[in-house]
């Protein structure tokens, strides 16, 4: 019987596109708009995986990695003399304005590391030497920044080594080339030793934006963390804390997720509407055919069973066609990585248990209406 | 629920003192007046009169698709009052068949499709309940037709594929309403002769509502209805001065 029940609802083209398509429509909204947020949130906690520092020392009132609040540069000293710190160095960030060839103004992320160790320096080199970052003027740039749209607009193609370009009035030689992910502002990145940030950044009262600290080997790096923050009454985040700080950060502060909420929660509704008008006027059109299976010994356990496999099939396939849109969409981005897109393994079960919940829904305006049917109306003419 | 040995067990169909109301207050109506029916083994019983007389609830009410305020009905020594819902529709679901005014055959499923409903609901499985349809197809003069769909067939052979659907799980009662109101003359004749023959089967009972006066012929019985009571019952020489009246 479940058979037949596909093969009613097949047979009814106009009633199948529409139910299959509501929930294809469905899908790619919930799964597209969250694979966005999802990359998006991965932006805002990129730039620790690009300097991969093992605790992140900060001001204390800072509560997430894209922002800044000036230090002490005696703060290092501070934190470098706490008990299980093996090495601590300064940090400078921030946004400044790069001038291309072809004078053009460029917003820039702006690294300063330390010049004699470099740590927090970018994991991967396309080209160059990291290392000729302690000769002065030196920067190395990632491959966005080399884009022939950014720092290379005027010279008709990428940045290279050797090239030059300005910061606030400064020259600025690329000396290296790196893979980095892109930052949560969107600007690329350009690293310089510590010292050399110091004299591309206008000049302030303090300068130090944060400091980047190791535990030493065989000490925690929570445990290092709580002290530094216990001592020096600074606040001091190993990765994973300032990761889930700095989401939290976002979801509190800004109307990011509820935005993306919002459209994921509309795909949802959508859905259902879509799915239980269509599945509904389904059955009301049906409801004969209905009736006389009733008569003929169907029980109304037999016939929810028809309604629900019915239903949950134009799910499934709903939801698949769904997510491979999103999938082609996720295909279309990657190469110029914007929009973010993410899609986590977890979201798209809970976004599949999202659609059969759809499904069901549907299904009960049609259940509701089957199991009041009297049997009898088949010999109302 | 065990079915119950009925006093009137040597009758196809026996009701008994049925009562059934719709509607409650000023709405009230009463369509079944203390009603008293039977038919037999082996025949063909008409129920004849107005619109509006009750016949179709008295069909609904021994089809078991409809509940009744007082009485009793038994349906080949089987009490249908006291059971569940559940048993019921066990019951209806082997033994009765039904024929529909507008055939009820569903359009987008294949003839054989169609006529394998009722041996599915039984438990049948898919290639023993599509061979039976076939033949049943095949008795019923559509033989080679069973790949196609409902829309692609006249009336007539419409309600020849609802008679193989009513009669494919063999059930003892075939309940017919008004088999024959949607079929030109000719057709609606070819259908009261499958009918016919289907009720001279032996342990078998043939039920119709009609209005049709051609089908009057047919009859080995003929009740009549009017305001939710039977007038008259018409067999032998009554019945064959009734035909010729109406006829």
């Amino acid at each position: 019987m479940y058979l037949l029940a596909l093969k009613m609802l097949l047979g009814d083209r106009a009633k199948y596109i529409m139910l299959v398509g509501g929930l294809t429509f469905s899908s790619l909204l919930m799964t597209q708009q969250n694979g966005v947020f999802q990359g998006l949130l991965s932006w805002t906690t990129s730039h620790m995986r690009n300097m991969r520092a093992s605790i992140w020392v900060v001001e204390s009132r800072v509560e997430q990695v894209n922002e800044t609040k000036a230090l002490r540069d005696t703060d290092v000293n501070r934190v470098r003399s706490v008990d299980g710190v093996d090495f601590a160095v300064p940090l400078f960030q921030g946004v400044m304005k790069a001038r291309a060839a072809d004078g053009s103004d460029k917003q820039v992320q702006l690294i300063g590391l330390h010049g004699g160790t470099l740590y927090g320096r970018p994991a991967v080199m396309v080209d160059g030497d990291i290392s000729q970052l302690r000769v002065p003027n030196t920067v190395v740039v990632d491959e966005l920044a080399a884009q022939p749209t950014r720092l290379g607009a005027g010279l008709g193609r990428s940045l290279k080594v050797g090239d030059t370009f300005e910061i606030n009035d400064r020259e600025a030689r690329v000396v290296g080339i790196c893979k980095t992910e892109r930052h949560f502002f969107g600007y690329p990145y350009v690293f310089t030793s510590y010292d050399q940030a110091l004299q591309y950044a206008p000049r302030q009262r303090k300068m130090l934006s944060m400091i980047l600290a190791e535990p030493k080997p065989g000490i925690p790096a929570e445990e290092v963390a709580r002290r530094i923050a216990a001592e020096t009454g600074m606040k001091a985040y190993t990765v994973p804390e300032f990761e889930r700080s700095t989401v939290a950060w976002i979801w509190r502060n800004t109307g990011i997720p509820a935005s993306f909420m919002t459209t994921i929660i509309l795909g949802f509704v959508v859905g259902v509407a879509v799915s239980g008008q269509t599945f509904y006027s389904f059955v009301l059109e049906n409801l004969k055919n209905l009736g006389a299976l009733k008569a003929m010994g169907a029980g109304n356990g037999l016939l929810a069973g028809m309604l629900l496999f019915q239903a949950i099939t134009v799910g499934v396939i709903g939801y698949g066609l769904g997510l491979g849109l999103t999938a082609l969409f996720g295909l279309a981005v990657a190469q110029s990585g914007q929009p973010p897109f993410k899609l986590v393994p977890l979201y798209l079960v809970q976004t599949f248990g999202a659609v059969l919940v759809i499904c069901v829904l549907a299904a009960l305006f049609g259940i509701r209406k089957v199991a009041r049917l009297e049997p009898a109306i088949v010999f109302r003419g | 629920m065990t079915p119950t040995a009925s006093p009137h067990a040597d009758g196809a169909v026996r009701v008994r003192g049925v009562i059934k109301t719709f509607g409650v207050g000023d709405a009230k109506t009463v369509a079944l007046k203390g009603i008293d029916f039977s038919a037999a083994e082996g025949e063909l019983h008409l129920v004849v009169g107005p619109s509006g007389c009750g016949k179709t609830t008295l069909l609904s009410v021994v089809a078991g698709t409809l509940d009744w305020d007082e009485g009793d009905v038994s349906v080949f020594g089987t009490r249908l009052d006291g059971m569940g819902k559940g048993a019921v529709t066990r019951f209806r679901r082997s033994n009765i068949g039904f024929i529909f005014q507008q055939f009820n055959l569903i359009p987008t499923l294949t003839l054989v499709e169609n006529v394998s409903v009722p041996l599915l609901l039984n438990g049948a499985g898919r290639r023993t309940a599509e061979e039976k349809a076939a033949q049943l197809l095949k008795q019923v003069g559509l033989e080679g037709r069973g790949n196609k769909r409902p829309t692609q067939l006249s009336g007539g052979q419409q309600q020849r594929v609802a008679i193989a659907r009513a009669l494919v799980h063999e059930p003892r009662l075939l309940i017919c309403d008004e088999p024959t109101s949607a079929l030109d003359s000719a057709t609606g004749h070819q259908i009261m002769d499958i009918l016919s023959g289907v009720a001279r089967a032996p342990g078998r009972c043939v039920i119709i509502v009609t209005h049709d006066p051609r089908t009057h012929r047919y009859a080995d019985r003929i009740t009549e209805m009017e305001d939710g009571r039977v007038t008259r019952v018409l067999d032998g020489a009554a019945l064959g001065e009734f035909v010729s009246m109406t006829h």
